[in-house]
């Protein structure tokens, strides 16, 4: 018995307007023609072309772009690896804090980690751009994998493996051409997760990186610290876009895999 | 064999960038400020072994956080953290219970809609959601214009740059922390407990205080540590929006870093700011293993 009100739907309403409004407001604002951000002038498209002239927000942009690529493949394998010690690498010495490594990057200040590893990285003497963020980014994205992924480790028959091992594979076989397979989402979901929250970095890369290396996330502080600008909304309106063509893109991808997933489970079923 | 290189990989790697530059900071905060590069006077030799380790020992010295008592602005910073973090965590639960009790009452169907909705905010940028609240909170922003329009006010209310800007940003980034893990409790809520109570007498207010509510309980506790842990180190909102009279620690932080060039103090107040958050962590991971061990 569910109850819908009109508490509920007030509620509903006014908690998605809170999320909505101030992203709308900002991608409308982006087209407009005065450089006065809070009075309409007329529709525009002027502030994107002059973003795309602007040689210093597309270097970071590509900074950025290669940051994320690279961080976020380096933490998926790792995150991965870490999933499958965490879930069945059984008991093993320094387990615990093989754990607490794994879990308290979550819940880190971000201002701590990037600060400690940056003292790491001038102790050891490492030049300090976009070889630094990358390992920073690495570190910290690779528990965010290992979590996605160990609750699907988790949560699948595990009997389907030992089958693979009575059939005669080898722990790497196994791996390979049953629990990777079915693992994949989870996989795919924490490599997703894992570009977003390096693309999206401010405080940890403003720390880990040296002169040479500025990312979007820098650039977007430093002009916005002096107020609010056309042209950062309509970088920003362009940042939202993608994301929210990407995330529709990939659930509308997981519901089609689930559904054909379930039909071929139905047709093995069948055939027996 | 095998397995221990599989093991050691992830391990190596996590001791190596996470937990020794742990070690350097606590080292580092118990050094002496110098005006060099890098700033600061190393009091620990690794290179000098054993003697060089009892030599450190000998000459530890905690005048950065002694310091850190002395002068008020630490004290003042890391309260007014806390008093932050603890008012908008009551206030984005207070925001976000009625909306997740909403999307757990919303017809099934509509629910993982709902779900993608509260989401996708998360997946753009912070920065630009903490951005996008200047252009609305100013003196001549929406907000103001609006409540100029409508006779609400008669001249425009100073909102950003103090701690209401503050508050407003850290619900509006983090309601989703909030909301998911209640929605998770409500959703498994059995409505014939509901139901039940109703069949005993109770109204449907009493019923919603003394059946939903306590039954919200492990998801409503594991919304605000998810909110308040990390809302007292916040660096991008009190930056942006928080006035010059709003401290918080993670700015401090920043400041003494990268503006005052201090990296013991910097790294007194991390290793201060990471001592207020065990208890609060540790309580935490306690709370989310009970939470396991009563569901399986």
């Amino acid at each position: 018995m569910k109850r819908f009100t009109l508490f509920n739907a007030t509620s509903l309403t006014l908690g998605f307007a809170f999320l909505y409004v101030p992203i709308l407001i900002l991608v409308i604002y982006s087209f407009n023609a005065s450089r006065l951000v809070t009075v309409w002038a007329g529709f525009s498209t002027k502030w994107y072309g002059e973003l795309l002239q602007n040689q210093q927000f597309l270097d970071a942009a590509w900074v950025t772009l290669k940051v994320g690529l690279i961080s976020s493949s380096i933490a998926t394998v790792l995150g991965t690896i870490a999933a499958l010690v965490l879930v069945r690498g059984g008991k093993f010495r320094g387990r615990t804090l093989f754990s607490g490594m794994i879990y308290a990057p979550l819940v880190m200040p971000e201002v701590i980690t990037g600060l400690s590893l940056l003292l790491l990285f001038i102790a050891a003497g490492v030049d300090r751009g976009v070889f630094t963020i990358v390992l920073a980014h690495a570190t910290f994205s690779m528990c965010y994998v290992s979590v996605v992924v160990s609750s699907r480790l988790i949560s699948f028959d595990q009997s389907i493996e030992e089958a693979a091992y009575d059939l005669g594979c080898t722990p790497f076989d196994a791996f390979k051409s049953v629990t990777l397979p079915i693992i994949a989402p989870a996989v795919i979901s924490g490599w997703l997760l894992a570009f977003t929250l390096s693309l999206d970095d401010l405080v940890i890369a403003s720390f880990t990186t040296g002169p040479a290396a500025t990312t979007l996330p820098i650039k977007i502080y430093s002009a916005v610290r002096l107020g609010v600008s056309p042209e950062i909304n309509a970088l920003s309106t362009l940042l939202i876009g993608i994301v929210t063509i990407g995330v529709i893109t990939a659930s509308i991808a997981t519901k089609r895999a689930a559904v054909h997933r379930k039909r071929q489970e139905e047709l093995a079923s069948q055939n027996n | 064999m095998r397995r221990a290189v599989v093991i050691l990989i992830p391990y190596l790697w996590l001791v190596a960038l996470f937990l020794v530059p742990f070690g350097i900071v606590l080292k580092i905060s118990l050094s002496d400020i110098a005006t060099a590069i890098p700033p600061y006077t190393p009091n620990f030799d690794f290179s000098a072994g054993w003697a060089g380790f009892k030599e450190f020992l000998s000459q530890l010295d905690f005048e950065n956080f002694i310091w850190l008592t002395e002068d008020d602005l630490y004290w003042k910073a890391y309260l007014s953290s806390l008093k932050i973090a603890i008012i908008s965590t009551i206030l984005t639960l207070l925001a976000g219970f009625p909306i997740a009790y909403a999307m757990a009452q919303a017809p099934k169907e509509w629910q993982p809609t709902l779900m993608m909705l509260i989401i996708l905010p998360f997946w753009t940028s912070f920065l630009i959601r903490v951005y996008a609240w200047m252009g609305i909170l100013s003196t001549e922003g929406f907000l103001n214009q609006f409540l100029l329009w409508i006779g609400l006010i008669d001249s425009p209310l100073q909102i950003l740059n103090t701690d209401w800007a503050v508050y407003i940003a850290i619900i509006y980034t983090y309601i989703p922390f909030m909301i998911l893990p209640i929605y998770a409790t409500l959703e498994k809520l059995d409505p014939s407990y509901l139901e039940a109570a109703e069949d005993l007498g109770c109204s449907r207010t009493q019923a919603f205080w003394s059946v939903t509510v306590p039954l919200s309980k492990p998801g409503v506790i594991a919304g605000c540590f998810l909110v308040f842990i990390p809302a007292v180190g916040e660096f991008v909102i009190p930056s942006l929006l928080g006035g010059s009279k709003t401290l918080m620690i993670g700015k401090v932080l920043w400041d003494e870093f990268f503006a005052n060039r201090d990296w013991p103090v910097a790294s007194a107040v991390a290793i201060i700011l990471l001592l207020i958050l065990v208890i609060p962590i540790v309580l935490f991971q306690k709370q989310q293993e009970r939470q396991q061990e009563a569901d399986s």
